[in-house]
């Protein structure tokens, strides 16, 4: 027995060592996966304090959500949703009168878009905190941001595009947006059997123009490729100022089963466009004016309203007509992301279904173009010998690269989508020289101004698709994610994680303190000249013009004027064109009205919003203050009764005492 | 003009010139939701604000406890007081050249009268203001009244009011301070001749 027990000790000891060298193992593994997580210091690095300003803005794509996302960096805490292709009721963006023509296409009123690649505007390869422009996939189109009033501004649509994926990277003095096509469409538009893609089909890459002052886009040329996919875009710095280059894939021309289809040659191509010789031609009169049918809106501070005008037509240029305007590197592996680096000189060229990132050499190219070093044409289009063009090979970093950002030390970040990680490796060298796992499948990432001639490092953002077990879970729709690395040291360190609004796309980067000097506080009503707006309670009115009723309408704390109105018909058109006669940092009042079939109003201090209702009953109907004003916020209210078509109640209305009809 | 003391006098009569160029008191409202505090500037002949809005967002907040609009217009010491300024300045500049400490000193005097009644008269606006509340006002506190201080500091409800005197009225003390010295000095300089 006491020979049986001692066995049975010795046994139970040794399950028990066993399983504690297991359990501490585990501790290490599970340690050294999370090491941000639970690193001493991730917390600090990421703590703003309350009432402490983050050092950092990022700007995340919504992707199918069709807006931007402001974040701070590094607390992850979310600022403001931007409405930008999307229509939404909190702002009442493209429900209001004002806004709606920002979303006017040539295909009519669009609520939607998908949004992919926010890209800031830059002066001399900065970053320089103006504008924010991001492209609407769907329904080919890019949108303007004010950095000064964090306000879609300006959409234009772009014709001859079937889905604006490259866009709208931009060269260093946004001089141009890039705005490419993914899916190659007859050109102009026709009714054709979609077998005929290799015949029909050809893909427009377009240079949108900025106006230096204004911002205002126009779209200046368009180049006509051969019919594949175009992807991705990023433009040259420095040396390289002055030439455009589009990732592509599909160069077998297949218009079905792409997936198999499209990934059958070795390589496809970086298709490089020298924008200054496109100039050039143009200034030659070698562009064709082709027929067209695109919308242009633009939102004006003064009068606060959009207003959208008609394009009839675009200037286009034809590689054939044009030679050295476009050459085609070739790439292996359906490249994704093509990124040039700070200096110009290297183009990050990820092939998506490679183990390796291929770089191109600006300075090679120009030799290459040079010695004629070509390797055939692709539909009358010289391709350079890719050997020529190569500048080096980051042997086997990962599986499935996509992107690559940069910092302001010589190095490159690329997202791994398959392998899931970051690789830190040598721009020069390729050497690799760390990696980091992501939660989970990385698709773009972010380092503040690492897509410019001069990137302000200390972070990088990777923005997951994919977040399974990393939060609670919220049924079977989850949240994606971004997660934010510190790049100072010779390891990048994870150190947060944050839920992101939609799909996050590409993101951008800036220093606060390059937009915070900008930031509007509220509209001088001074300077308001919104055709509806009244600059006193003096001055409201109702006004009929046949079955329109126009109610001039002002709000300060914590009244309407007027807030009781009668002698509106059933039948009538009502707009309410509310002036916020507030002249205060953060007092909005917002507006809305029983049974209106859009949404609210939220009128910022000192500007004018017009929400039509079209009252289909009689009756007395409440209308309210939305946004918490003050502390008499909730008597903030009003009626306006609505009497039959053909009645004879008067059109009388007032505030505090029922006058006599006016 | 030789003499220091008569350069000093003449000074400090030029000096109440600034009240022209400065407001002389400032009036600052501090609240959580304020953080920079919103001030109100008085100057002999306006009222302004430390942002463009200040005046009607003050107006805003007083109009919930019922006191009355401020509205410039209803100030008519801001149509005299200019004019008194002026007078006063010419007057003191002139007296400057006499040399008569004697003189002096009555400018200094008839100076400081008219600061006190102009003191009495602010304090008179500050009392209507913080006394006379509407019948009709959101909010009643028994026994409340919003009169800011005459100079110091005072809890209003939810703000702290800062009533001091603001770079005009600064001068205005130097004026008084430097014409004092000015008198003594030339009273010695004639006294040992």
């Amino acid at each position: 027995m006491k020979n049986h027990s001692n066995q049975l000790q010795h046994f139970l000891l040794g399950l028990l060592a066993v399983s504690v060298l297991v359990l501490s193992g585990c501790g290490k593994t599970n340690q050294g996966a999370n090491t941000g997580a639970l690193g001493g210091n991730a917390a600090s690095k990421t703590y703003v304090a309350p009432g402490q300003l983050d050092e950092f803005y990022a700007f995340m794509s919504g992707g199918f959500s069709g807006q931007v996302s402001v974040y701070g960096l590094p607390s992850g805490r979310l600022f403001k949703v931007i409405p930008v292709f999307a229509v939404d009721g909190e702002k009442g963006y493209g429900f209001n009168e004002e806004t709606k023509p920002l979303l006017n296409t040539s295909h009519g009123f669009i609520p939607w878009d998908d949004a992919h690649h926010p890209n800031l505007s830059q002066t001399n390869g900065e970053t320089d905190g103006r504008w924010l422009f991001i492209n609407g996939n769907n329904t080919p189109r890019i949108a303007r941001i004010d950095l000064s009033t964090f306000e879609t501004v300006e959409t234009i649509e772009i014709p001859n595009s079937g889905g604006n994926h490259s866009s709208p990277y931009l060269t260093q003095n946004t001089e141009y947006l890039m705005a490419g096509t993914r899916f190659s469409v007859p050109i102009p538009q026709k009714d054709v059997p979609i077998s005929s893609y290799a015949q029909n089909f050809q893909g427009a890459l377009s240079f949108i123009s900025v106006n230096k002052e204004s911002g205002e886009m126009d779209v200046a040329f368009q180049v006509l490729m051969p019919g594949i996919d175009y992807d991705l875009a990023s433009c040259g710095k420095n040396q390289s100022h002055g030439w455009a280059f589009f990732t592509s894939y599909n160069s077998e021309q297949k218009n079905s089963l792409l997936e198999v289809n499209a990934s059958q040659n070795d390589k496809d191509f970086v298709a490089a466009i020298n924008w200054k010789k496109a100039e050039e031609y143009i200034a030659q009169g070698k562009a064709k004016e082709y027929p067209a049918n695109y919308m242009h809106n633009v939102y004006n501070e003064s009068t606060q309203t959009a207003t959208s005008t008609a394009k009839k037509t675009v200037k286009v240029l034809n590689p054939a007509d044009c030679p050295g305007l476009v050459y085609l590197l070739p790439t292996p592996k359906s490249p994704h992301g093509v990124d040039v680096n700070p200096t110009g000189e290297y183009i990050a060229c990820s092939g998506k279904l490679s183990a390796d990132i291929t770089v191109h050499s600006f300075a090679n190219m120009l030799k290459a173009i040079d010695n004629k070093d070509f390797d055939g044409e692709f539909q009358g289009i010289p391709v350079l010998k890719f050997e020529s063009v190569l500048g080096g090979v980051v042997k086997e970093p990962g599986l499935g690269p996509l992107h690559t950002e940069y910092d302001n030390q010589g190095n490159a970040y690329t997202s791994f989508f398959i392998s899931s990680e970051i690789v830190k490796w040598k721009v020069g060298t390729w050497e690799v020289l760390d990696r980091v796992p992501t939660y989970y499948s990385i698709g773009h990432l972010m380092v503040p101004g690492g897509n410019s001639a001069k990137p302000q490092g200390k972070y990088v953002v990777a923005l997951n698709k994919i977040t399974k077990d990393r939060y609670l879970p919220t049924g079977p729709e989850l949240t994606q994610s971004a997660q934010l690395y510190s790049i100072d040291g010779s390891k990048m360190e994870l150190l947060l994680d944050f839920p992101t609004v939609g799909e996050p796309h590409y993101a951008q980067g800036i220093s606060a303190d390059r937009i915070v000097p900008k930031s509007k506080q509220f509209f001088k009503l001074s300077e308001n000249k919104h055709p509806y707006m009244v600059p006193s309670e003096k001055e409201t009115k109702v006004v009929r013009e046949g079955n329109n009723l126009h109610v001039y309408m002002t709000t300060i704390r914590s009244h309407f004027a007027p807030d009781n109105i009668e002698g509106v018909k059933v039948g009538d058109k009502v707009y309410f064109h509310v002036t916020n006669l507030e002249q205060d940092y953060d007092v909005p009042h917002g507006f809305a009205v029983m049974g209106a079939n859009n949404g609210e109003l939220l009128i910022m201090p000192g500007q004018t919003e017009t929400l039509v209702w079209e009252p289909k009953k009689e009756g007395v109907f409440p209308m309210y203050c939305t946004d918490f004003c003050s502390a008499l916020h909730q008597e903030m209210q009003g009626y306006i009764r609505v009497s039959a078509a053909g009645s004879a109640t008067a059109l009388k209305w007032w505030l505090g005492e029922e006058k006599p009809v006016q | 003009m030789k003499s220091f003391p008569k350069i000093l006098f003449f000074l400090a009569a030029a000096m109440m010139l600034t009240l022209f160029v400065f407001p002389m008191w400032s009036i600052t409202l501090i609240a959580p939701q304020y953080p920079k505090g919103v001030t109100m500037y008085i100057w002999i002949n306006k009222i302004t604000g430390s942002e463009e809005g200040t005046l009607q967002n003050i107006n805003i907040l007083n109009h919930y406890v019922g006191m009355k609009y401020i509205e410039p217009d209803d100030f008519k010491e801001f149509k005299y007081f200019p004019i008194v300024v002026l007078a006063m300045s010419a007057l003191g500049m002139i007296l400057a050249f006499t040399g008569r400490w004697k003189w002096w000193m009555g400018w200094l005097l008839l100076g400081l009268v008219g600061c006190a009644l102009g003191l009495y008269d602010f304090y008179q606006w500050e009392y209507d203001y913080g006394h006379n509340l509407s019948p009709t006002a959101p909010i009643k506190v028994p026994g409340m009244a919003y009169q800011p201080p005459l100079i110091g500091n005072k809890t209003l409800l939810n703000f702290l009011a800062k009533s001091w005197p603001y770079i005009g009225g600064w001068f205005i003390g130097g004026t008084f301070i430097l014409g004092t010295i000015a008198t003594w000095l030339q009273k010695r300089k004639t006294v040992v001749q």
